[in-house]
């Protein structure tokens, strides 16, 4: 079985090269080791209440926000799965553009709806007539917690509804011809059918909080340091590289021990699903009761949205009303700057390295996932872990590694844009991982074994039988590969040369200056950039009808 | 399939390979590379002047704020991957020292700088630009409240001022950290009344923290949105606010709070990068940037002031207003208190 054997090598080298010998490189210079491990770092780590508190704190926001991140996603998971209504592409692609955005940006539009000048604000003082602003969340642990659940719900609402839209209804109407109620249904039965798909966007969404940086900066500052945080200060200006190595290190732990935990929960609550076309497991019908709940839904996925609608409004606002005027200065080098970018270029730095990125995570993430279905003893839980390990180390040593992994000929690659392809794709990979592997595992055997029987070549049913079931997996996967690369910000700011200056690094640019019509290019620039990614998603989503039928 | 599969994913890994083989290093002095922080900014006539003039090709890699491209200096002392370090300040200047990242050039137009804005007489790094950190205020938003900018720090701890200021932490931020340094001037260190008493009642007085310039100015500030209407930022912004408004303004929207030892004077530098490729294009940047031609370029685009006393600033500078007497501290003093300074700042404002 040589390809088996390639096919495991592939993941494993990449993440070997890309991951663990940066990672080691960095923590064996930030940890001084010359013969024996020196774990003074880590004692005085642990020793600290000021950082134990910090663990704990990682620890308990990223439970919270996990959890409203669930409950604001699934009720929007279970209308893109089960109607059909018009404009409903292009609202599941909105619906993703909040994962993407720069955190300053969803801070500028946080702002603008909720802070003390705000359009909410504004609007109750004159209505109620209050003297002061009476929403008050600037700066809060609230705001942290919605904005966790504003860009992680997006993962929920993906990865559970792909799953779901193929789930077969059959058991939930016997159940109703049994005569259980419509709420005794959804638990017993829906609910533990979907588990598999919660849990795989759960502990996605609780990775992301977990390592949060610059929700946790931006809307709250330095009192609500994440580890995450506390190693970028210790790193930065405090340049205490031992203790960053060493919290670094106990960031990647925890992480792991939860992965390794969910891939356990995983394990055990795996079920052999039946998997149908979505044409029949579409609501053709409506009742009154679920067009209500079908409004308000969409209603509630609009208010989620609100935040960057406002946004978009005042980027096409200037001094005398509505107009393109930041727009076009955004193409006018004004003051015939040595780094000026025109919006295309920059627009496609930003998409070449996604596509590229999504190729590489497909390939990466396909593969392991393939690994991790087939193999069935216990240690896929230790193997599943450690494919996404990558979400969970600190971006700060990591990019650190980077320049001190690569940085000689043969491979120099400080300075190259490869190294910003290589950052993205390994946190894009087990995106499409966790999408791809819920569908991988309730393909029933039996189903392989009969293509088997009846002389059908391994190709043929990768071809067949399973890239049909796989098809709206790999969509979510590629869809989020392509978001976390548009998305990306810390290591395309540190480690590229200008002329690949990519979207979220020229709007952080455009607020590095003081003054309107920087802050107005700088909404310009994020208008566009939700643009193109809800462009790109609606692209993406595009390939699956060309493909296969109703998966 | 599954084969295709692997083979494309070993074919992506050797292409990665090959491709990065191109990146090794050009020949000594016909390529220049020059790192630098997020803020720098300069004309695109003034680089290709210098290309042409040397036959050589200019490379600037930005590397994040000034604390992250010292660091990444550091890092890679003895490999540079560039020939110059533009961004190295007072507040780190002990620390690039201590490190021995530099080699030492003698500029031809050293004389040309005033003695006060010498940054290090041991000629490792010298000195470009200057600014000064202090609090701007929000003209419009204290006019509305009947409010006058403040003239002392203490002021600052009265109930007027209650949850009023932004400051960002200077356990990351440069302005933050030059804020604090302020704030350690005019108040000492062990006297009955301390810079650390006067933190403690700005906590107890809701001064908010936050990490980056760019999140306090455009999310906390008033005069974006926010609802703090004063912000530590710099003396030239209520310039940069004219220059870059949508309308023409006659004056700015905001003001400098203008208190003796209540702003910081940052003086910014260029260095040699020991072990650098091009060395001798290097030295030759060195004098270029103490030049006229580009001493006058800079100012117009990152909001500092030139060293080179025959250099003029832009005509809208007048908005500016130049504080009085700015605090300064010794690089060497910074160099041994930075670490304990910020560490008590974090102890008594933000634990």
């Amino acid at each position: 079985m040589t390809a088996r054997r390639l096919l495991m090598l592939g993941p494993i080298l990449y993440l070997s090269a890309f991951f663990f010998y940066p990672l080691l490189t960095i923590l064996a210079r930030s940890l001084n080791t010359g013969d024996s491990l020196d774990i003074t770092p880590f004692i005085s780590i642990l020793g600290d209440s000021y950082y134990l508190g910090r663990v704990w704190f990682t620890i308990w926001q990223a439970t919270v926000s996990t959890v409203v991140t669930l409950l604001l996603g699934l009720p929007i998971a279970y209308i893109f799965a089960r109607h059909e209504f018009r404009g409903k592409t292009i609202l599941r692609a909105a619906s993703t553009v909040p994962f993407i955005m720069p955190t300053i940006v969803v801070a500028m539009g946080f702002i603008s709806l909720l802070g003390p000048q705000g359009a909410l604000n504004s609007l109750l003082m004159d209505l109620f007539g209050f003297e002061n602003p009476p929403i008050r969340i600037s700066n809060t642990l609230t705001i942290i917690f919605m904005a966790h659940a504003f860009y992680n719900y997006a993962i929920v609402v993906r990865v559970v509804s792909a799953f779901w839209a193929n789930l077969n209804p059959r058991l939930e109407e016997t159940a109703a011809v049994l005569g259980a109620s419509k709420l005794n249904t959804f638990i017993t039965i829906t609910l533990p059918l979907l588990f598999p798909s919660i849990i795989s966007s759960a502990i996605l969404a609780f990775t992301f909080s977990f390592t949060s940086f610059g929700v946790v900066l931006v809307l709250g500052g330095p009192q609500f340091a994440t580890m995450e945080v506390a190693t970028y200060e210790l790193t930065a200006k405090l340049f205490r590289l031992e203790l960053a190595g060493a919290l670094a290190i106990i960031q990647l732990f925890f992480t792991y021990v939860f992965l390794l935990l969910y891939a356990r929960a995983q394990d055990n609550i795996a079920v052999r699903s039946d998997l149908v076309p979505r044409e029949f497991t579409r609501i053709s019908k409506r009742s009154a009761r679920q067009r209500v709940g079908l409004i308000l839904t969409i209603l509630m996925l609009i208010t989620i949205l609100s935040p960057l609608l406002i946004l978009i409004e005042r980027s096409l606002t200037s001094v005398n009303g509505y107009s393109l005027h930041h727009f076009r200065s955004l193409f006018v080098n004004a003051d015939d700057s040595y780094f000026y970018l025109t919006p295309i270029a920059i627009i496609t730095n930003s998409v070449r390295f996604a596509a590229m990125t999504t190729g590489i995570a497909l390939l990466v993430g396909t593969s392991a996932a393939y690994l991790l279905a087939k193999s069935s003893n216990r240690s896929s839980w230790f193997q599943d872990a450690f494919y996404m390990m990558p979400l969970g180390v600190s971006a700060v040593v990591m990019g650190l590694g980077y320049l001190l992994a690569f940085n000689r000929p043969p491979v120099d690659l400080r300075g190259s844009w490869l190294i910003l392809i290589i950052a993205h794709s390994l946190i894009a990979y087990p995106f499409v991982i966790r999408s791809v592997l819920p569908a991988l595992r309730a393909v029933p055997t039996q189903l392989q074994e009969s293509a088997a029987v009846l002389g059908a070549s391994p190709t043929k049913t990768f071809i067949h039988i399973y890239l049909p079931i796989l098809t709206p997996g790999l969509i979510v996967g590629a869809t989020f590969a392509f978001a976390v690369s548009m998305g990306e910000f810390g290591a395309s700011l540190l480690l590229v040369r200008p002329q690949f200056t990519t979207m979220p690094v020229a709007i952080f640019r455009l607020l590095g200056q003081p003054g309107a019509s920087n802050f107005g290019q700088a909404l310009a620039m994020s208008s566009l950039l939700m643009m193109i990614v809800a462009a790109g998603f609606i692209a993406i989503e595009r390939l699956r009808y060309r493909n296969s039928g109703g998966f | 399939m599954n084969q295709q599969n692997a083979l494309a994913v070993t074919a992506t890994l050797l292409i990665i390979l090959w491709t990065s083989l191109g990146c090794s290093r050009q020949a000594e002095d016909t390529e220049l590379v020059i790192m630098t922080h997020d803020s720098f900014d300069i004309s695109q006539e003034i680089i290709a002047e210098f290309e042409s003039t040397n036959d050589a090709k200019v490379v600037i890699q930005k590397a994040g704020d000034a604390g992250q491209a010292l660091i990444r200096a550091i890092l890679e002392k003895g490999n540079p991957s560039a020939d110059l370090l533009y961004g190295v300040d007072n507040t780190y200047l002990g620390r690039a020292l201590a490190e021995n990242i530099f080699d030492p050039y003698k500029p031809q137009l050293l004389s040309k700088i005033p003695e006060s804005l010498i940054l290090d007489p041991t000629n490792h790094v010298t000195s470009i630009d200057y600014s000064y950190v202090t609090l701007n205020y929000d003209k419009e938003f204290l006019l509305k409240n009947g409010l006058l900018p403040p003239t002392t720090l203490e002021e600052l701890t009265e109930d007027v001022w209650k949850g009023s200021v932004v400051v960002e932490n200077p356990a990351v931020s440069s302005p933050g950290l030059a804020f604090l340094l302020a704030t350690i001037a005019y108040f000492g260190e062990d006297d009955d009344y301390d810079y650390l008493d006067f933190w403690r009642e700005m906590r107890s007085n809701n001064v908010l923290v936050k990490d980056g310039w760019s999140d306090a100015y455009y999310t906390d500030f008033s005069l974006y949105g926010g609802d703090r209407p004063l912000v530590v930022s710099y003396a030239t912004s209520p310039a940069a606010e004219v220059f870059f408004s949508e309308v023409k303004l006659i004056e700015p929207p905001t003001g400098n709070v203008l208190i003796d030892k209540g702003s910081f004077l940052q003086i910014e530098g260029i260095g040699i990068l020991k072990g650098a490729n091009s060395t001798t294009l290097a030295k030759k940047f060195i004098d270029f940037a103490l030049g006229v031609r580009f001493q006058e370029d800079f100012p117009a685009k990152m909001f500092v002031y030139p060293v080179n006393k025959d250099a003029k600033v832009p005509d809208f500078f007048k908005f500016a207003e130049v504080p009085t007497q700015p605090a300064y501290i010794t690089p060497e003093r910074i160099n041994t208190h930075r670490d304990k300074w910020i560490e008590s700042w974090t102890n008594t404002v933000i634990r």
